[in-house]
């Protein structure tokens, strides 16, 4: 019950976090992408604040032999490159420039009442299922 | 300036804050994607949690929303078929790359993970690209 509460703490805060920053706008994270046209910086400030307290974070979390509330960290450990991460990735970042909205702020905007959004998490979510049928007969074998 | 260079730090502090609680306290990475994938294909005990993040995020946004913070886009919306490839591409490229910019983005290049700065490397890139298809040849 506790790790639930700290589940929902963590997506209450991260969606004003979202909010202040400027991410649940689209415009804005097309503007940071524009990088070739009418570049918008600002999100910089963004990417950079949240690595920096988290970086910090995960620094001091490694002194604690386990977190406060669990049996200990999950946290992947996996460092090799492989075909899936580098086509995903890729496949994800082009239909991230396509709308501006990537999975955290599309929640965040649906739940702010911005209706034409649940049409990209409605895809999202076909998306998501999709693979979960693909991975089973496909890339779980090899 | 406020709105260029405060906000959007103070944002990500927060982003960066609340991420940590995660790990902190659960153990566990922030990761929207897969949080979203986790419950579409629920694994046994962690589902709770997973929902509950979500519903955390939803809330925010709503509160966001009554309160008629300055959080949501004013413009019009991209036409219907680009929100439809968008998603599709956003799901199936994010469970593929085992996840996104929040996932990776974020707590994983903190990490310094081989694997998630490569992805965002990756994804940043693409999505300049596309960004650049679509203030050339437009909607």
């Amino acid at each position: 019950m506790r790790n639930v509460a700290i589940a929902f703490l963590t997506g209450f805060l991260f969606s004003i976090g979202l909010g202040i920053s400027g991410m649940t706008k689209p415009e804005k994270v097309q503007g940071f992408l524009d990088i070739f046209g009418n570049w918008d910086p600002s999100l910089l400030f963004t990417i950079a604040g949240a690595i920096f307290v988290y970086a910090i974070v995960f620094r001091i979390s490694k002194k604690f032999h386990k977190p406060f509330f669990a049996p200990e960290y999950f946290v992947p450990t996996k460092r090799e490159l492989d075909p899936k991460l580098l086509g995903g990735s890729t496949l994800f970042g082009f239909g991230w420039g396509l709308s501006g909205y990537c999975p955290a702020p599309a929640i965040v905007a649906a739940g702010g009442g911005v209706t034409p959004v649940l049409a990209f998490l409605f895809s999202m979510l076909l998306g998501m299922w999709f693979f979960s049928i693909t991975d089973k007969r496909y890339f779980s074998k090899k | 300036m406020i709105d260029t260079y405060f906000l959007p730090l103070l944002g990500g502090l927060l982003i960066g804050f609340a991420a940590s609680l995660l790990l902190l306290f659960n153990g566990k990475i922030f990761g929207v994607s897969g949080i979203v994938g986790g419950v579409i294909s629920p694994q046994k005990g962690e589902t709770a949690w997973k929902i509950a993040a979500l519903v955390g995020l939803i809330l925010g946004g709503l509160l966001m929303g009554l309160l008629r913070f300055d959080a949501f886009s004013s413009l019009p919306a991209p036409p219907m078929p680009i929100l439809v490839a968008s998603g599709l591409l956003v799901g199936f490229g994010s469970r593929l790359g085992n996840g996104c910019t929040s996932g990776h983005g974020v707590c994983g290049v903190a990490r310094y993970s081989p694997r998630s700065i490569t992805a965002t490397a990756l994804f940043t890139v693409a999505g300049m690209l596309s960004v650049l298809l679509i203030r050339n040849f437009g909607w």
